[in-house]
């Protein structure tokens, strides 16, 4: 058997998910029109001056994209759970934290990216302007990572409970809402004509920090689950 | 002379201590809740901006203090339970999440009531009222995620691995908030500049020292329900003479 290492290891894990999340394209499917649906309730719900809408653009597509990523959430480790398979990677000698990562990185692949590719056409709808596209654009790209990997904690906390989904987004919405104002406040600053390079730093310090702690608390969720 | 450190850290022998420690926090309590309401309602003069309603501040202060305070007290509790894997420090965590989830409540009606006849609104998006809310928002998940597991030990561990997650987030949570709301130009009304008079400081120490009582001894006994509840199979609570009888 070939060595693998920590970067092969997690090319690996990517790889088996995109497979397994390929070969079920319907759930990919579902996350991403809900999220156009709930997108879409907004003007239908509020009215459809286009001056109130253009303003709350950025905020309901946001809050849209943290709902529709709570909804997949609950599958990151389900199946591997039911499966067994997940009880297998934990008794591998390789590091837990680094599946993990993999995992995370593979659910944001299939549920956090087309809900970065499908928001300008949405922004569209709103009426925002294009720099405001690109703004948004580039602020999904640096929070829905966070969303993944924060609601991977959740994911693994909540493994295998009954009504584990409602319980997930409980438990994991209220650490969401920094991403949230920070990705809404940047379109808001560009809008306004103000700088938006301090909100993308502090999503981009948001996302290092979540990058380095949560696959080691996620990995300590599972073990807790597990055990 | 050697201390045992550890004595008091098992449920067996924490029991009949905070049952002896109980009265020692109740009744200081009662008293200074006495002491506190009347000096509030009848001592304290009328203040001159905000007339009577400025009264609700001695509730609504202390418990907007101690709910912050409570959640990092149970997340440490919560810690020394994973690391040491003591079994009363989780259950001290989960004895302290109602009283905690109480405060924060208490603290946002309070804030709601006074702020009607002050702002004229029930509710302003105001950077403290919202990161209370949230607050409130993460005793729930607390409490719902402890709830939702059988096994006491996972739920143990699994809820004090959520509280050192929402302890750490709690900073970050506070201070995008308060950027937040500097954004979206939110109330201008703020208490900077008011010195409070000597009378009302009074007031207000009494009440936060007998909220932090009352909140120690309603702890207490609700540990020593969750003792009871959990070690119900074992000797030691079958032959205390409270269950006996």
């Amino acid at each position: 058997m070939k060595k693998s290492t920590m970067l092969g290891l997690l090319v690996l894990v990517i790889r088996r998910d995109l497979v397994l999340a390929m070969r079920r394209r319907a759930d990919v499917l579902t996350t991403l029109i809900f999220f156009v649906m709930v997108v879409s309730l907004f003007p239908l719900g509020v009215g459809p001056e286009m001056d109130m809408l253009r303003k709350m653009a950025a905020g309901v597509l946001w809050v849209a994209a943290l709902l529709s990523s709570m909804l997949s959430l609950g599958r990151l480790f389900s199946a591997d759970y039911l499966d067994g398979t997940l009880e297998q990677m934990m008794l591998a000698p390789q590091s837990l934290s680094m599946l993990v990562l993999g995992k995370m990185a593979a659910h944001w692949m299939v549920s956090g990216l087309p809900l970065v590719l499908m928001a300008p056409v949405l922004g569209l709808q709103f009426d925002m302007s294009v720099q405001a596209l690109g703004v948004l654009m580039v602020g999904l790209l640096l929070g829905t990572p966070i969303l993944s990997m924060v609601g991977a904690i959740g994911a693994a906390l909540t493994l295998g409970l009954r009504g584990g989904g409602v319980l997930l987004s409980l438990l994991v919405l209220p650490l969401c809402i920094p991403v949230l104002i920070f990705g809404t406040g940047a379109v808001e600053a560009v809008t306004s004509g103000l700088s938006i390079a301090s909100h993308f730093a502090l999503l981009g310090a948001l996302l290092i920090l979540a990058l380095v702690f949560t696959p080691w608390v996620t990995a300590q969720a599972l073990r807790i689950s597990m055990e | 002379m050697a201390i045992n450190w550890f004595k008091y850290s098992s449920p067996t022998t924490f029991y009949g201590l905070a049952g002896k420690m109980i009265p020692w926090f109740a009744i200081p309590a009662a008293i200074l809740f006495a002491i506190g309401l009347y000096m509030g309602f009848f001592v304290a003069p009328v203040d001159a901006q905000q007339g009577e309603f400025y009264r609700i501040m001695f509730i609504h202060v202390p418990t907007s203090i101690l709910s912050m305070f409570f959640y990092l007290i149970m997340a440490g509790y919560a810690a020394l339970g994973l690391i040491f894997n003591t079994r009363l420090s989780a259950m001290m965590a989960s004895a302290i999440a109602p009283t905690g989830a109480l405060f924060t409540l208490i603290s946002l009606l309070t804030g709601a009531l006074w702020g009607k006849p002050m702002w004229g609104a029930w509710w302003i998006w105001d950077a403290r009222m919202t990161s209370q809310l949230i607050l409130l928002f993460l005793y729930f998940g607390f409490i719902a995620l402890h709830a939702s597991i059988d096994e006491p030990r996972r739920a143990d561990r699994a809820a004090a691995l959520l509280a050192i997650v929402g302890s750490v987030n709690v900073p970050i949570i506070y201070f995008s908030v308060k950027w937040w709301n500097t954004l979206h130009q939110g109330s201008t009304i703020k208490f900077s500049g008011t010195s409070m008079q000597i009378t009302m400081q009074h007031t207000l120490l009494t009440m936060t020292i007998a909220c932090w009582l009352y909140a120690i001894a309603v702890v207490l006994a609700r540990v020593r329900s969750i003792i009871l509840e959990r070690e119900r199979k074992t000797d030691w609570i079958s032959e205390l003479p409270e269950v006996r009888s």
